[in-house]
Formats: C-alpha cells, structure tokens, sequence
C-alpha cells in the first residue's frame, strides 16, 4: 500500500516535473514568471469549488484556470500586465477562502493545495495528469517555432507575420494547463517552482534552443526525484526540498552562466 | 451617518480593533502601493508577501509576535534580492521568482512544523488568510511602531523614489542614490507587508498594496492626489469589508463569510469601479468633444 502510494507519486511529480521543464523554459524566455506563479494559485478556487459541489475536478480546473489565462491576457491591454496579474491572483484567493472556509477540514485543504501532498496521489490523479500533460505537449509542438520566436524577439516575430496577441493567448493556456495538471495532486508551489528553477539554469548555461529545453527537462526531474527521496528520508514537505532546490539551480546558473547570454539560432 | 450602522456594529471590541488596527494597515499599505507600483514593482511585492508566510509560520516557533515574523522574513528575502541585483532589468522576475518559490518552500517546511512540533499552532489559514477579528489590544502598540516607521521612510524618501521611479537616469543626475532610495522603499514595502499580512494574511496582503494604489493610478497622475486617494480608497475598502464580514453572518444564517475574503472583494470592486468609472467619463468627454 505505502510502496504502492509512493510509487505513484514518483510518477505524478515525474510527469510534472517534464512538464514544467518544457513550459518553464517558455515562461523564462519570455519572462512571465508571474503568470506562471499566478495561474497555478488563481486556480486553487477551482479545486475547493469542485469539492464543496461535487463537480468534475479536471473540467473545474481547467475552465478556471483558461479562464484566468483570458482575463489576464485581456486585461493587460488595458492596464499593466504586473497590475492585471495581481488583481486576479488576489481575488481568486480570496474567492478560494471563501469555498473552502464552507468545507470541513479546511485549513489541511488549504494546505495541500498551496504547498501539495505528494504522497497522497490516487490513481485517477495520474490519469488527470497525464491526459492534460499530454494536450500541453502536443500543443507544445505544434506552436513550438512561433512561441520560440515571439519568446526571443517580438520584433522579429511581427516580421515573420506571428499574431502575438495570438501567440500570447496559446502561451497562457499553456501555463494554465500545466496549472490545471499539477494543482490538484502536487499543489501550486510545486508547480511554480519546478518551472522557473530548471529552466532559469538551463537558460544561463546554455544558449541553443532544443538542448536548453532538455537540459530544462533534466534538472526538473532530477529536482523532483531529489526532493521526493529527501522528503520521504526526513518526512518534511516535499515543497521544501522543490523549492530550495529551485532557488539554488537559479543561483548556480548564474555562477556557471554568463547571465544572459542572447539565445543562438 | 453612523445610524446607517447594523446594531451593536461599533460596540464589538473585536470590531473596534479590526476597524482602528485594519484601518491605519490598510492606508499604510495603500501608501506605500503608491510609489511601488510606480517601481513597477507588483510582482516583487507579490513574491514579499508570499514569503512572509514563512515568517507568520515561524513566528510561533520561536515565539515572537506575528507581525514580527512577517516582516523578518518578506525583508529577508527583500535583502537577498537587493544583495545580487541581476545584470540585465529582464533577468530580475527570475531572480524574484527563485527567491519567491525557496521562501514558499520554506513556509510549507515552517507551518508543518508548527502541525509537529510541541507548541506549535498549525494554523495555516490564519498565517495565509488572516483574520482581521482575532486582533487585540496587544496588537496596537507593534502595529504602530511598524506603520510608524514604514511612514517615516515614506516622508524621508517619497521625492526621490518617485523621481527614480519616473526616470533613474535624471535622478541620478540630480544626486539622488539610487540604492539609499531603492533600499528606504523595500524596507517601507516590508513593514506594510508585515502590517498588511497582520490583517488579511500574507498570501492576500498583497491587495491592500496593489488594489488601492491601482486605481488611484488610474484616477489620476499627479503623486499627491493619487497617496490621498489610495489612503482613502484603502481605508474605504478594510472598513467596507469589515462591514460586509460583519453582515454576511445575517445574510449566511450563522455561516459568516471570511473576514479577509470580503475586504479583498470590497478592494477590487473599488478597484474596478475606479476603472470603469474612468473609462465612462473619458467616453462621455469625447462624445461632448
């Protein structure tokens, strides 16, 4: 049973852990760390609305997680995209409060999602994973030319006739999906922080696009193995080990890296 | 006016602590978002109060006050961040976002063990959400040394973190130092963070910063109409939502809604009535025009 539960945690984290790894390299070319912070927790109202009303969680997830992709791409034309992420994130945690404050063991709830419980993850979770993770991959290949080349230089991008307003929309759905397949098993920290620590030390070391993405891809699995093997060692939180690790692969990039070197074509 | 008022409202002492403590948290807060969404700064103040729930969690372990935990650890991390400033303007999300999700892991590693260790409260709603009705007389003296403090700065500093939020390039021309200032800011963002976080948690103290100070933005350009007008849009919104957590217990039969839930409501309803409002009356003058 234990080794069972464990098991299919190991697989869980390793299928966000690539995940993260592909759309974390996306999110630090372009530079929206936010959003990908955001997104993940401006979806946590979906997980506590879906178990207070019994609706399909994935569905949930995912419609509210898109939803918040849309609103911030809207509103950033209208206000500072920063401003615009802020405002949303705040008020879907506070909507999130609200759910789950109606719901019986809330604080533990409240918990599980911010920070995720790794060793809890059932088999229907792993399916949800996988399905979703494997929807942001293919929409990952099918963008992949045009989210390369919006994500290196917009000006270029316009010369070569890709819609950035487009672009930027298939960008945010990506994170969101990536959101929707780890919030609920994982938890938002895991998320956020398995895609900006990898793929930031990927980025510094290494200036070609496709090794950068699977050097991305490694240091995020080796993150979460990592952290997986320490945490089930000292039975502290794997977010810790995840997040320390995260900011540590980010400090060794920059030691090793020459900061920010423009991407090769 | 004060008739308006639901019976009993001003005689509760928890809701006079709420109103005086949350009120002089909001406007302090809402100040300070002035100058630090002009930084274009919304991310970091975000990645600050995030990590200050790992204070919050800490602060029972050790046993200080909770606004004190907050602040030791959103300035910790603001330090961290101001000691190795990235070379390139682009490269500084990252950075915020590495120091963002280390201090997020350390706050998951403090509150489960404060679940685990002897003495330890467990209470991860009230470090992450707050609780505007548990504050108490002991809560005043701290929270006016803090807010106190993050003022000062303010009044020290507002000319030239304005100037260099507008154009370092001439501030530094006319010999502000850009570090004191950036420095004399993360130390005021910090305190309102601490103060902020004391009142609607840490994870949502983030809109008495940005909400307020938003739309005051939008309302107008000039610096010392948009400080008065996030003051008064702040205090409005804390005590507005004081109101509405109050009155959610009549309306939800017994089930009160979170305190903290309705002043983040109140704050962005606020917030985009100030939008709205602005969109309206700029369309009405071209139509006039």
């Amino acid at each position: 049973m234990i080794a069972g539960i464990f098991a299919s945690s190991w697989v869980a984290g390793s299928i966000v852990a690539v995940l993260a790894g592909v759309i974390g390299f996306f999110v630090v070319l372009r530079g929206s760390v936010f959003a990908a912070h955001a997104l993940p927790l401006g979806a946590f109202p979906a997980v506590a609305a879906a178990r207070l009303w019994g609706l399909d969680l994935l569905a949930t997830v995912l419609a509210f997680s898109v939803l918040g992709a849309a609103v911030v791409a809207a509103l950033s034309r209208r206000t500072r995209r920063d401003i615009a992420t802020a405002l949303w994130l705040v008020l879907m945690l506070g909507a999130g409060e609200l759910i789950l404050s109606r719901l019986q063991g809330y604080s533990r709830a409240v918990y599980g999602l911010f920070f995720g419980q790794l060793l809890g993850v059932t088999p229907a979770d792993l399916h949800m994973i996988a399905g979703v993770g494997a929807v942001a991959v293919v929409l990952v290949l099918i963008a992949f030319r045009p989210l390369l080349l919006s994500g290196l230089s917009a000006d270029l991008a316009a010369v070569a006739g890709v819609p950035a307003g487009l672009l930027d929309l298939v960008f945010l759905t990506l994170v969101a999906l990536a959101a929707a397949a780890a919030l609920p098993a994982v938890g938002a920290l895991l998320a956020f922080s398995l895609m900006v620590g990898p793929a930031s030390a990927a980025r510094m070391v290494c200036d070609r696009p496709l090794p950068g993405l699977a050097l991305s891809v490694a240091l995020a699995l080796a993150t979460v193995w990592g952290a997986l093997l320490l945490a089930s060692a000292t039975g502290w939180p794997v977010g810790f080990f995840v997040g320390v690790a995260g900011l540590g692969l980010y400090v060794a990039g920059r030691l090793a890296g020459r900061g920010y070197a423009p991407l090769r074509r | 006016m004060l008739g308006l008022l639901p019976v009993g409202f001003l005689d509760s002492a928890p809701v006079q602590h709420a109103l005086v403590i949350g009120g002089f948290a909001a406007v302090v807060a809402a100040l300070v978002g002035v100058p630090t969404l002009l930084r274009g700064q919304a991310f970091v103040t975000d990645a600050l109060a995030h990590v200050s729930s790992a204070g919050g969690a800490l602060a029972p372990l050790i046993g200080i006050n909770a606004l004190g935990g907050f602040v030791l650890m959103s300035l910790a991390a603001a330090l961290g961040l101001e000691a190795a400033p990235p070379r390139q303007r682009a490269e500084r999300d990252l950075q915020t976002g590495a120091v963002f999700g280390a201090g997020l892991g350390v706050a998951a590693l403090f509150l489960y063990l404060d679940v685990t260790l002897p003495g330890g409260s467990g209470n991860a709603v009230g470090v992450l959400f707050g609780s505007v009705f548990l504050l108490g007389a002991s809560d005043i003296l701290p929270a006016a040394l803090a807010g106190g403090a993050a003022l000062a700065l303010l009044a020290l500093y507002l000319r030239p973190m304005l100037l260099a939020s507008l154009d370092p390039d001439l501030a530094a021309v006319q010999g502000v130092r850009l570090r004191r200032v950036g420095l004399a800011h993360l130390a005021a963002l910090t305190l309102a963070i601490g103060l902020a976080a004391m009142t609607v948690g840490a994870v949502l103290s983030t809109a008495l910063l940005v909400a307020p100070a938003a739309a005051a933005l939008v309302l107008t350009d000039r610096p010392a109409r948009a400080l008065m007008l996030a003051a008064g849009l702040g205090l409005a919104g804390m005590w507005g939502g004081i109101l509405m957590a109050w009155q959610s217990y009549v309306w939800t039969a017994g089930h009160a809604w979170p305190a903290s839930f309705c002043i983040v409501a109140v704050l962005i309803g606020l917030n985009l009535a100030a939008t709205l409002g602005r969109g309206l009356w700029r369309l009405g003058r071209r139509g006039a025009a």
